[in-house]
Formats: structure tokens, C-alpha cells, sequence
């Protein structure tokens, strides 16, 4: 086998140009890295304004255990004290309904368009509806709920009609990244679940929407961060009350939208602006804890790789 | 277990477009059965619907017969789902379910129909690796994801998962192309132990591959680009590699063409 190389070329004298980068290539990439660099940093600039004001301003209440036990109940704008209980416990209670009506329809709506629907007229109906959902602006969505919750059906102010426009938000949210994530699972895993015998339903139940899972619960959260802190369907649907009202079928409810917005007008005042700027960092906070709790989940209803 | 496989005058359509034209042919029990033939010509289509698989595709259709020991694939009545239960298949690029572990992998297709015994699903997982020669390297870890595994060893846990549920029938659509020599070799054998029980249908691109593995060999091809793909010849292997009657057959395995 040795003998293969007997007739070696000479080597042909032409040195190839292996220098690298041209001053004009330098210079693009230069101030293409530049370019995206200053782009994350702009970028960043304000979310960490945001995060560093709320956080600096809003902190201080937030250490009290009355801040997350008291209600507002007797507090007025000029004076210090009480809690944003009933304001967190409307926003979860009325969050919680929310997810409890909207994250099946949406899913449901979701797996319909990917496993059954795909490319029929149906289906592209329901997606174009899903589209323009998608567009509504939240005010839209509560008059919407009002002109069916109270001029027609006669109900009256009450947390869960919030729950029903907050649904026609956080629906098309859910549906598309559910849709997304169904999209990105591959063909072949439902193929070899169908090579076993396995029926369609089966397949997507427990192959198809598993390995979707933790794009699922993504998706979830995302929806309900974007309803938590939805304030127009508080103001038309529901009245601000200062006291605990854990009920969403009668009377008014706090949430924490609502209590920011109950002291919005008296800034001037110091313990109003505290309370504000609490209010406002326990809502980021809420919706952080919600997403830790979600990645958990995820994590937790996986294996564990090696 | 392992039935006789009799088609004949199949048509296979995507739409209007006519993907294989007028197959016959029967595969025999506990026999290895290659399929070769240039790439487009129709053999992977022609045997997913071996299985009915072919029908997720929308638009898929069949004319002609597909008989399972006398029993019509495609008479009306017959429930796809059924028939994959008999029929299974491996395919191109190992797909182990990435939620599930190397167990539950093999167990997926008694657990995704019913069956909750785990005395039983133990048995059957410990005897399904043995079968696809995979137990020892696995069985210190079946509770770890089945997607973590070599692309070799993923592929025999696929082997395993479609025996697991006892089939009679095993198709491969090109069980090797992913896989290194070393891993080919191994599913190679692997082909050769289950003929003992189960009727195999491999397509291959590697005619090598097809002379070591089958009894019989299937050479399709077709005409021309857009034409439907043609069963030219079938034979025991030995003599489609030796002794072709087609001028077509000889061209291809000795590589004259395609």
C-alpha cells in the first residue's frame, strides 16, 4: 500500500492568499459587533431603570409582615400602615379563574389546529379569529364582558366577570405558543407512537403533548403575566375595595393593579407614593414567583437527564 | 407469530400523483426481505402501506391488495390502528420518545394500550432488550432517558420498543443509514435473530447491506423523474446478485446507474 504516492506532484510554486481579514471586512465586522452590542445595551437600559426605581422605592413596605397580611381597610391616603393582602389575594384569585377557563380552551383550541385541523377552512378560520383576538385591546375585552355580564345577563360588579374578559386575553396568548410548541414536536415521535398500535388521541395525550410540556407551561405563564397586570378590566368590571373580599361572585375585590392605581392620583403624599411603588414591586414579584413555580413543574414532570 | 405477507396489483397514490404502480409480490414468514432501488423509486412508500402508515399522510390512497395470511389489509372494516399493532415498524433516524425513559420506551406501546401489570411490563421490557442485544448495556440504567443513549443503541431500543408489543410482521425503512459501521453491524445481526420469529421487510440503500441481511431481494424502479415507481424484479438474494433477469437489476447492483 505504500507504493500509492510514487508519482508525488511537484508542488506548483503559487502561493494561495491565506491572510485573513481585509481592512474593509475588519471595519464591517468591527461595527456590526458595535451595532449589536449598543442594540443590548439600549435595550437593557430600560427594563433596569424600571427594575432599580421599583425595587429602591418599594422595597421598604414590602419588609413589614403586616404589608402581606393587612388589608387597606381604614387607611387613607395620608396615613402609613395596613397591607396589600386583599390586593394580592384578588389578583391570584381572580388570575387562578382565569387560567382555570382559558389554558384548556386554548390548548384544546391549540392541538385542533396542529393534530386534527391542519390546513382544512376550519381551522384557518379559527386561526385568523385567534389572529384578531390576538389585536383587541384589553378595554375592548372588558366593555365586551360588561355589555354581556351586566346590560344583558343583569349581574353586578363582581370579580369573576374580570376573570371572563381577562379569559378573551390570555386565550390567543396561550393558544399561539401552545400551537408553536406542538408545531416544534417531530413528526416521527407521533409516527412511532402510530407503529405500535397506538391510537391517534392516545399519541397526542401522552407522546405529542409531554414533549410539548415545557413549552406549554411557558406559554401559560407568559399569558398570565400579561392578564395580571391588566388594569382596565378591574376599573370597568369590578370596583376597588379596600377591604379582604375573597369572594369573586359578590362585591368589589382589591387587586394590585387597582390599589396602584387607587393612590396613583395623591403622589404627592409620601405614604400613598409607598404604597405605589410596593404595590407595583409585589405584582413583579407574583408574577417572578408564578414563573419559578412554573419552571419547577416543568422540570419536576420531565426524567432527569444524566 | 410471523405471517405471510401476499400484495398484489398495488397502486399508491399522494393526490392525484401516482407514487408506485401495480406491485405484487409475497414475503414469506420468518424470512428477511430487502427492498433496493434508486433513491424517489417508491420502495419506502410501498412499505408503509405494509402498515397503513402511508395514511398520515393526507392525500394517501391505495388501490389493490394487501393480504396478511388471507386477511385483507385494506378490506372495509379494517382498523389502521389494529394493524399497526400487528405490523410495526423501525425507522430511518432512531425516534425513542424523549419524555420517557429506556423502560418506559419499551413499555410504551403495552402501557400506551392498556395493559398496567408491571410484573408483566418488567418481563416483557427485560425480554425485548435481550432480543434487540441491548440488555447489558442498558440494564444498569432503565430509568434514565432513552434520548441519552448512543445513536446505535437508540436505534436498537427502537428495535426493542416495536417487539415489545409482539408483532408479527417487523417493517425497516432504512434502519442503518443513521449509524455507523460498528452500530450497522450490530443491527445486522440483530436482523438476522429476529427472523427467527418475526417476518422482516428492510429497505436499503446500502446493497452490501441487502446481501448480507435478506433472503429475498425487491429491485424497484422507475422510468423517469415523475413517473410512478415499478417493482422490477424479485428473487432469493443470492440469485439477484449473482444471476439477475432484469438488464435494469444487473445495471444497479452493479452500479452502473442510480
Amino acid at each position: 500500500m505504500t507504493a500509492i504516492v510514487e508519482n508525488k506532484p511537484a508542488y506548483d510554486g503559487k502561493e494561495l492568499d491565506l491572510s485573513g481579514k481585509s481592512g474593509a471586512r475588519a471595519f464591517k465586522n468591527v461595527l456590526a459587533t458595535v451595532l449589536i452590542v449598543a442594540a443590548f445595551v439600549i435595550a437593557l437600559i430600560p427594563l433596569i431603570w424600571i427594575l432599580w426605581t421599583v425595587v429602591s422605592k418599594g422595597y421598604h413596605l414590602l419588609l413589614s409582615a403586616d404589608w402581606w397580611s393587612q388589608s387597606q381597610r381604614g387607611v387613607t391616603v395620608r396615613r402609613e400602615g395596613g397591607g396589600a393582602y386583599h390586593a394580592i389575594m384578588g389578583t391570584l384569585i381572580m388570575a387562578l379563574i382565569t387560567a382555570v377557563i382559558a389554558v384548556p380552551i386554548a390548548v384544546l383550541g391549540a392541538v385542533y389546529l396542529v393534530e386534527y385541523g391542519k390546513g382544512t377552512k376550519a381551522a384557518r378560520a379559527v386561526s385568523f379569529m385567534v389572529d384578531i383576538l390576538t389585536g383587541v385591546p384589553s378595554i375592548v375585552a372588558a366593555l365586551f364582558i360588561y355589555a354581556v355580564w351586566i346590560t344583558i345577563f343583569g349581574f353586578n360588579r363582581v370579580g369573576f366577570a374580570v376573570s371572563l374578559a381577562l379569559v378573551l386575553l390570555m386565550l390567543p396568548v396561550v393558544l399561539r405558543s401552545t400551537e408553536e410548541m406542538l408545531k416544534l414536536v417531530p413528526d416521527e415521535l407521533r409516527e412511532a407512537s402510530y407503529a405500535l398500535g397506538v391510537p391517534k388521541w392516545k399519541t397526542i395525550l401522552k407522546v405529542v403533548v409531554p414533549t410539548a410540556f415545557g413549552g406549554i407551561v411557558t406559554g401559560v405563564m407568559l399569558g398570565l403575566a400579561r392578564v395580571m397586570g391588566e388594569t382596565a378590566p378591574l376599573l370597568i368590571l369590578v370596583g376597588y375595595s379596600k377591604n379582604i373580599n375573597l369572594n369573586p361572585f359578590d362585591g368589589f375585590m382589591g387587586a394590585l393593579p387597582t390599589m396602584i392605581n387607587q393612590d396613583r392620583t395623591e403622589l404627592a403624599l409620601q405614604p400613598a407614593a409607598d404604597r405605589v411603588w410596593s404595590a407595583a414591586l409585589t405584582l413583579i414579584l407574583l408574577v417572578l414567583a408564578l414563573n419559578l413555580l412554573a419552571r419547577l413543574v416543568a422540570r419536576f414532570s420531565t426524567i432527569k437527564s444524566k | 407469530m410471523a405471517k405471510r405477507i401476499e400484495v398484489s396489483g398495488l397502486n399508491v397514490y399522494y393526490g392525484d400523483f401516482k407514487a408506485v404502480e401495480d406491485v405484487s409480490m409475497t414475503i414469506e414468514p420468518r424470512s428477511v426481505t430487502a427492498f433496493i432501488g434508486p433513491s424517489g423509486c417508491g420502495k419506502s412508500t410501498y412499505l408503509r402501506t405494509l402498515n397503513r402508515m402511508h395514511e398520515v399522510i393526507p392525500g394517501a390512497r391505495v388501490e389493490g391488495k394487501v393480504l396478511l395470511d388471507q386477511q385483507d389489509l385494506y378490506a372495509t372494516g379494517v382498523d389502521p390502528v389494529a394493524v399497526r399493532r400487528v405490523v410495526g415498524m423501525v425507522f430511518q433516524r432512531p425516534n425513542p420518545f424523549p419524555t420517557m425513559s429506556i423502560f418506559d420506551n419499551v413499555a410504551s406501546g403495552l402501557k400506551l394500550n392498556g395493559v398496567k401489570d408491571r410484573k408483566k411490563l418488567t418481563e416483557v421490557v427485560e425480554a425485548s432488550l435481550k432480543g434487540a442485544n441491548l440488555w447489558n448495556e442498558v440494564k444498569d440504567r432503565l430509568d434514565k432517558p432513552g434520548a441519552g443513549l448512543s445513536g446505535g443503541q437508540q436505534q436498537r431500543l427502537c428495535i426493542a420498543r416495536a417487539i415489545a408489543v409482539e408483532p408479527e410482521v417487523i417493517l425497516m425503512d432504512e434502519p442503518c443509514s443513521a449509524l455507523d459501521p460498528i452500530s450497522t453491524l450490530a443491527i445486522e445481526d440483530l436482523i438476522e435473530k429476529l427472523k427467527d420469529k418475526f417476518t422482516v421487510v428492510i429497505v436499503t440503500h446500502n446493497m452490501q447491506q441487502a446481501a448480507r441481511v435478506s433472503d429475498q431481494t425487491a429491485f424497484f424502479n422507475l422510468a423517469a423523474t415523475g413517473k410512478p415507481g415499478r417493482l422490477i424484479e424479485m428473487a432469493a438474494t443470492k440469485q439477484i446478485f449473482s444471476n439477475p433477469t432484469e438488464k435494469a437489476t444487473e445495471d444497479y447492483i452493479t452500479g452502473r446507474f442510480g
